[in-house]
């Protein structure tokens, strides 16, 4: 063990990243008297022209990585609020058109939640369920799909498994129907290549945090060509062409942008970095006995890797594991002791899912960390599982399904 | 997660020295062995409780106990915590040992208060096994 070493080790990259030092930088010139902290909507004077130009910057900056219009950029709050205004948004401005909305059961809850509050207010949602592997199928979305149906929302790159949606598949379908398609989009900027100009999407939804930016910013991409529309959910001042009203924060603003901008420069590098850091940790971690990954190997990002330990309980792993940060499912439900809806969604028993652990790695992660990382792991599963009746049993050639368990 | 020291200490001594812990298994079938299996998997804890007694004039007393918990970390803590309670102790005092002993002896908070009840059921379960068994 290297004394040295920081502990605990950050591994929870997908849950948020730490802000790159040089966007801190870029943040604290937009803030005091003698850096750029005017208000981006002032006309009357230099302050806001000079603001204005920053966020413009930004906005171009974002737009670059994902290669569309820096118009089509609307600035949020952040991934969140993007998902709500793109769901909200279309579903009250086409409801004329009809009341169906197509999405999955392994979205973020800021899809499903803005879906569930729709249903409330009329409108029908189908939940398409993943295949084993944790994709969604095109097909599976077509079969769903309604006269009445005017919105398809699957996301782009799952949250706790890493598993990549097929949007070309996804896309060409919504286009052929002539139904607007939202992804959701906050894992992948800076992991996996974005390109709108050839993508059949309508809107995608962005976060800064995910991608070395600060928390509280976001953005959504609304297509000029063809052209989408949305209903504002925020009203005050008509900013961002009306879809978002609110005093643009210029200093988040352009955090986002120069998040971006790196993550531009630097994915290539980060990426066969990480892929390296991925396969070294996966290697090990199996010859671990009756380990499972959870979500398709084959079509993951190498940043998120979801393994069950059978036998062991998520909870105590995660205890056993306190110098390494990781989470069980993602860390919005990591607090309940449900297991995560969306291992269950794969159709995973109750127990494995339970028994997951999601390990995220970013562009701070060193082979040192993956190296302690390992060890805990291995020490702690052997000790859990020492500790486990189940594992006993399981190396007894008991088969626990036949047991007879009194539930409580 | 809102544990007390009382539960993280106790989860990492006894993941880290099992024995001195009483971690382990006696044989099931053995006559002055009592076993109690409780909870399931898909419920997320599962407490095996075995006691090892001694008869003492007309009373019988538990002289030894060993346990294995897959479940949260203050399943496992509460596991631990009732064999330390259980050693020395006659059947009829080990009955007399209820879940909120050990939720004061951990200060479990409100959400996690089942593990003290299924670790009361275990030593139950046990006791009947061996009662059976005389």
């Amino acid at each position: 063990m290297n004394s040295q070493m920081n502990l605990p080790i950050y591994m929870d990259y997908a849950s948020t990243t730490p802000v790159d030092p040089r966007v801190a930088k870029k943040i604290s010139d937009h803030l005091t008297l003698d850096g750029n902290f005017g208000n981006p909507a002032s006309r009357s004077h230099k302050f806001g022209w000079k603001a204005e130009e920053a966020v413009e910057e930004a906005r171009s900056h974002v737009a670059n990585l994902v290669n569309c219009d820096p118009r089509e950029i609307v600035w949020t709050s952040g991934a969140t609020e993007a998902d709500n205004l793109a769901i909200k948004g279309i579903a009250n401005f086409y409801k004329k058109n009809g009341r169906h909305i197509i999405t999955s059961k392994i979205e973020h809850k800021a899809v499903l939640d803005p879906c569930r509050q729709l249903e409330r207010d009329g409108f029908e949602v189908t939940y398409l369920e993943p295949n084993e592997g944790g994709l969604i199928s095109p097909e599976a979305v077509l079969n769903a799909i309604r006269e009445d149906t005017v919105l398809i929302s699957i996301m782009h790159i799952n949250n706790e498994l890493g598993t990549i949606n097929d949007l070309s598949g996804i896309g060409k379908i919504a286009r052929e129907k002539g139904i607007f398609f939202h992804v959701d989009a906050a894992q992948s900027t800076g992991k996996i290549e974005i390109d709108l100009s050839s993508l059949p999407v309508d809107l995608m939804s962005f976060s800064a945090h995910k991608t070395y930016g600060p928390k509280g910013i976001g953005a959504l991409f609304v297509r000029r060509k063809p052209r989408v529309r949305i209903e504002a959910q925020i009203h005050g001042g008509g900013h961002e062409r009306g879809m978002r009203s609110g005093t643009l924060p210029t200093h988040q603003i352009v955090g986002m942008g120069e998040a971006f901008r790196i993550a531009k420069e630097e994915m290539n590098n980060d990426k066969k970095r990480i892929q390296s850091l991925h396969d070294k940790f996966y290697k090990s971690i199996s010859n671990i006995e009756e380990i499972y990954v959870n979500g398709d190997i084959e079509n993951k990002v190498s940043n998120i890797l979801n393994i069950s330990f059978a036998y062991v309980e998520g909870e105590s792993l995660i205890m056993a594991l306190k110098d390494i940060a990781v989470s069980s499912g993602s860390a919005c439900t990591s607090a309940s002791l449900e297991p995560s809806y969306v291992l269950r969604a794969l159709g995973r028993k109750d127990e494995l899912a339970s028994s997951s652990i999601r390990f995220s790695f970013g562009r701070f992660t060193t082979e040192e960390d993956v190296d302690y990382t390992l060890n805990l792991i291995n020490h702690a599963v052997d000790r859990l599982r020492e500790l486990s009746p189940l594992w006993e049993m399981y190396l007894d050639g008991i088969d626990l399904d036949t047991v007879d368990w009194q539930t409580h | 997660m809102a544990y007390s020291k009382k539960v993280v200490d106790k989860f990492e001594n006894t993941i880290n020295e099992p024995a001195k812990y009483n971690v382990g298994r006696f044989d099931p079938k053995e006559m002055n062995v009592g076993t109690g299996m409780v909870g399931a998997p898909a419920c997320g804890d599962v407490m095996k409780l075995q006691i090892k007694c001694e008869s003492q004039g007309n009373t019988h007393v538990i002289k030894d106990v060993k346990f294995k918990t897959y479940g949260c970390g203050s399943a496992i803590a509460s596991s631990s915590e009732l064999v330390e309670m259980l050693i020395g102790k006659t059947l009829e005092e080990a009955k007399e040992i209820k879940n909120i002993d050990i939720v004061k002896a951990l200060e479990l908070p409100p959400i996690k208060i089942h593990c003290s009840v299924l670790a009361e059921d275990s030593i139950k379960q046990a006791i009947e096994d061996y009662e059976q068994k005389q």
